[in-house]
Parts: C-alpha cells; sequence; structure tokens
C-alpha cells in the first residue's frame, strides 16, 4: 500500500487501506517523541506552512512539532498577525505563500471547502486542519490510533459520540472514519444539535445519554461551544451540563468498566466532562494530544516525502 | 526466476555459526556487545546469531530493530513511499560495542542510513558490521567486519536471502533479472 495524494483534505474520500496506513505509519513514527534527541533527517529542506485563520493552540503546536522532529522548516502565519487582517483573500495569501515554494500548507479555516479550495489551486500538499464543520482529519486519524492503540483493534468497536454533533468537524470525521474501519456509532446529543438525516451517514441516534454510553467501548464528548447558547440552540449551559454532562456517577452507573473517554480539547471543564472524569482512569485526553504529534509526522512524512505532485488546475 | 542457489541450508548454518566465533573473538567475549539488525531479515540474522552466542558463550546479547526508512537517501527520487515500521531499540548503545546485522551488503547506502540512524540514538563505542552476503557494486566507503560469503554479481542481478521465519526455507539464492 502506497500513499498516492497530493493533499488530505478528508476522512470521507480516503478508503480503509489509506486510513490504517496513515495509522499505521503514525504508530512507527511515535517512538521518535520518547529519543532524547528528538529528530530525524528525513524532511530536512523541506518547507512546512502553518496558514491558520482560527485560534488553534493544540492542532497548530501538534503540526509544528511534527514538522520540526522531521526536520523540516516550519512557518506559522496567523490570521490575526498577519496581511490576512488587511484583507486580502484565502487565495491570494496562499499564492503568495507558493511564491515561496513551500512543500505542505496547513490549513485551517471557518469555511467549509477551503482547504479543498486551496489545494486545487496550488501544485504543494494541503493538509486540511479543519475547515468549518466540515471535517478535521488529523484529529480522527489520531482518534483511531488512540483506540487501536488501547482496544488492540477497531474493527467491530462501539463508540458514542455525545454533544453538538451538528457543528463538530471532529465528529464528521470521525463517523467516516469509524465506519469505514467497521465500527458501530452512535451520536447522541439534544435535538438541536444532532444534524437532521445523521442516519444516512450509518449512524444510530440516542437523545439520552444513559442510553447512548450503554456497553460502548469508547465515549467521545466534543466541545459544547458558547456560541449555541446565544443562538437558542440550548437553554443553558446549566441545563446542556445536567442532561449531557458526563460525570463519575453517570459513567458508573451506565458505561462498561473498561470504556475510553476522549474529548478533542479544549475541555469546558464542568460543561461536557466533571473534572473528575476528564482526569479519571478512563480517560486518555492526554494520550490523544500526544498521538497528535505523530499522526501530524505520518501526514507531512507521507505528503511531502514523496514526489506526488500535480499540476495546478 | 532463480538462476543459481548460493548457500543451501547447511551452509547457512554454518556461515552464521563462523560469524559468531568470529565476533566473539574479535571482541573477546559478548560482555558489552549489543546486535541490531535492519528490518526486515537482518532482524531474524541478528537474532540466530545471539542465539549462537548464548549456546557458545553463556552470554545473552540484546537485539534490537532498526528501520532505516526515515534515513535513506532515496526518499522523494521513488515514487512510491516506502512504508515506516519502526525502530525498537529497547536498551542503551551508548558505549556499547553494536554489531550491526543485514542480510545483502550491496550499494552500502542502506548501511550509511543505519549508521546515521544509530548514532542518533547514542554515542556507540564501536560500530561492526555483520552481512550475510557481500555482494559488491559499492557506491560508498563502506565495507563490512563479517561476511557470510562474498559473491560476485552483475548489478541487474537480485540476491535473496530466504529464512525460515519469513519465507519457509532456508537458503540464498540469485535472481535473473525480469524478461522485457
Amino acid at each position: 500500500m502506497a500513499w498516492k495524494r497530493k493533499d488530505l483534505l478528508t476522512i470521507q474520500e480516503l478508503d480503509p487501506a489509506e486510513i490504517t496506513l496513515v495509522i499505521d505509519t503514525a504508530a512507527s513514527l511515535r517512538e521518535i517523541g520518547g529519543r532524547e534527541i528528538k529528530k530525524v533527517p528525513t524532511l530536512r529542506g523541506k518547507t512546512i506552512v502553518n496558514l491558520f485563520y482560527e485560534p488553534s493552540t493544540r492542532t497548530r503546536t501538534s503540526f509544528e512539532i511534527a514538522g520540526k522532529w522531521l526536520s523540516a522548516d516550519v512557518i506559522n502565519f496567523a490570521a490575526s498577525t498577519s496581511s490576512i487582517g488587511k484583507g486580502e483573500t484565502l487565495l491570494d495569501t496562499a499564492r503568495n505563500i507558493e511564491a515561496m515554494s513551500p512543500d505542505v500548507v496547513v490549513v485551517r479555516h471557518s469555511s467549509a471547502g477551503a482547504a479543498e479550495m486551496l489545494a486545487r489551486h496550488l501544485r504543494c500538499g494541503v493538509v486540511n486542519a479543519g475547515d468549518g464543520a466540515h471535517e478535521h482529519p488529523t484529529q480522527a486519524l489520531l482518534d483511531l490510533l488512540t483506540i487501536r492503540e488501547r482496544k488492540g483493534h477497531l474493527d467491530g468497536l462501539q463508540v458514542a459520540i455525545v454533544g453538538d454533533i451538528a457543528h463538530s468537524r471532529v465528529a464528521r470525521s470521525n463517523i467516516h472514519g469509524m465506519r469505514k474501519l467497521g465500527m458501530t456509532v452512535t451520536v447522541a446529543g439534544p435535538p438541536t444539535l444532532i444534524p437532521p438525516h445523521v442516519q444516512e451517514f450509518g449512524v444510530k441516534v440516542s437523545h439520552r445519554l444513559e442510553d447512548a454510553i450503554r456497553d460502548v467501548d469508547v465515549i467521545m464528548m466534543l466541545r459544547l461551544q458558547q456560541e449555541r447558547m446565544t443562538a437558542g440552540l440550548i437553554p443553558s449551559l446549566r441545563e446542556y451540563s445536567r442532561y449531557w454532562g458526563l460525570t463519575l456517577d453517570r459513567l458508573r452507573a451506565s458505561a462498561r468498566a473498561d470504556v475510553l473517554i476522549m474529548h478533542p480539547g479544549p475541555v469546558n471543564r464542568g460543561v461536557e466532562l466533571s473534572p473528575e472524569v476528564a482526569d479519571g482512569p478512563y480517560s486518555v485526553i492526554l494520550e490523544q494530544t500526544g498521538n497528535g504529534v505523530a499522526v501530524r509526522m505520518a501526514v507531512l512524512f507521507l505528503l511531502a516525502g514523496t514526489r506526488v505532485t500535480q499540476e495546478a488546475a | 526466476m532463480i538462476k543459481a542457489q548460493v548457500l543451501d541450508e547447511a551452509a547457512l548454518e554454518r556461515a552464521l555459526t563462523r560469524i559468531s566465533h568470529e565476533i566473539l573473538e574479535r571482541n573477546g567475549g559478548a560482555a558489552a556487545l549489543v546486535f541490531v539488525g535492519l528490518r526486515t531479515r537482518g532482524v531474524t540474522l541478528a537474532q540466530r546469531l545471539a542465539e549462537r552466542i548464548a549456546a557458545i558463550d553463556g552470554t545473552k546479547v540484546p537485539v534490537g530493530t532498526l528501520d532505516i526508512t526515515l534515513y535513506r537517501d532515496d526518499l522523494g527520487l521513488k515514487t512510491d513511499q516506502p512504508v515506516v515500521r519502526g525502530t525498537d531499540i529497547p536498551f542503551p548503545i551508548k558505549g556499547k560495542t553494536v554489531i550491526l546485522v543485514d542480510d545483502v551488503l550491496f550499494t552500502g547506502r542502506s548501511i550509511r542510513a543505519a549508521l546515521d540512524a544509530l548514532i542518533d540514538l547514542g554515542r556507540p563505542k564501536m560500530i561492526q558490521l555483520a552481512v550475510l552476503i557481500d555482494r559488491g557494486h559499492r557506491e560508498l566507503p563502506i565495507r563490512p567486519d563479517y561476511v557470510g560469503k562474498n559473491l560476485p554479481t552483475s548489478r541487474r542481478e537480485s540476491v535473496a536471502v530466504r529464512l525460515k521465519e519469513h519465507d519457509g526455507e532456508d537458503r540464498v539464492v540469485i535472481e535473473a533479472p525480469e524478461e522485457g
């Protein structure tokens, strides 16, 4: 199995063998993080540009560390400190960056399809680091790696994804990835935060936390964004927390003893997760972050290490 | 297509036994030794050498696995990205004599990559190289310390080391290039 793509834009477009290749590569690369000298020469002389139009600590830092451990030069452009604030369009910014000959551009943008649009216009590789409520492929890949490390396999596992499914690119990418790898997915949340026709993705829907988390192998809690309250989708944070917050008591009453608790971060402590659960023995949240670097190394290696280039459209 | 057999099972055994004795003789025992095999067959050969040394000398020499993919000098020249399968050396190599083990020594480029990879993991006292087959055609100033068999070949042929653990049989053959 060889990687053939110029870009990584969605999980939806990958086939199961491609997903497995990225996860396997990440599992092999993770060892680098445990070394005294955390650097291999693989991407020496390659340039990676982080182009972030939305605030991000975890994802941007994770790509930056991944690139640096592989010896690439990593440059960060953040919307707040660059010409983006002067009204330049995404495409103009990207073309100007391309004129500086990067090998990979990592882009996060609030509009769905932003990464795909750049990929069509740029000759270099493009990685989608989150586009609106569409996809966040590297997050799903690191989640799958984390689950496989803990459970030993993925096929046949049952997962509950809980919270704001409608606005979550993490949920969307994970649903695609999990379904492709033979996992069963239940999405759960208040009806206003569950997209209509979500069953067409091959998932079950639950409107009660206790039912959703019963007998599953993995519970993935999503971050509740405060804006959802002002938009009138939930009455109050307190009410959301009362019905959808995962507490230790609820967990013990309904979930399996070997369940994994995941969260893409940043956690709203006391809203979707109680601190005892976030820091408790079921939680693999920090492993997710650690695996994030490994997955991003794998993606950068697969994209920048190959000669797959495509003429710009 | 198999053109000729170079080593049969018994000859392969004898070569490994001789190399084991040479390693012990040259290093005055096995106390400060570690084996590091290059994926995939170098690891298997390293394990077999370690078993023999344990039988001769009573010393258990640790065996590590080295994946050189991240250190190759032809990344980006090939269209297909090689698969990374990972390095696993669960012991310190600092101050040790590392015996690097590979099945076939050809251009020397894999060994160059292996030397860089090893040195990134620590500073060994010494690195020695053991190969089952040295087929010539070196492109770098690298030479082995222990050789199972020197084998003059043409560049177009390929040498296949077949081991029970991977291929169900122990032998070394020369394969003629595919027609066309």
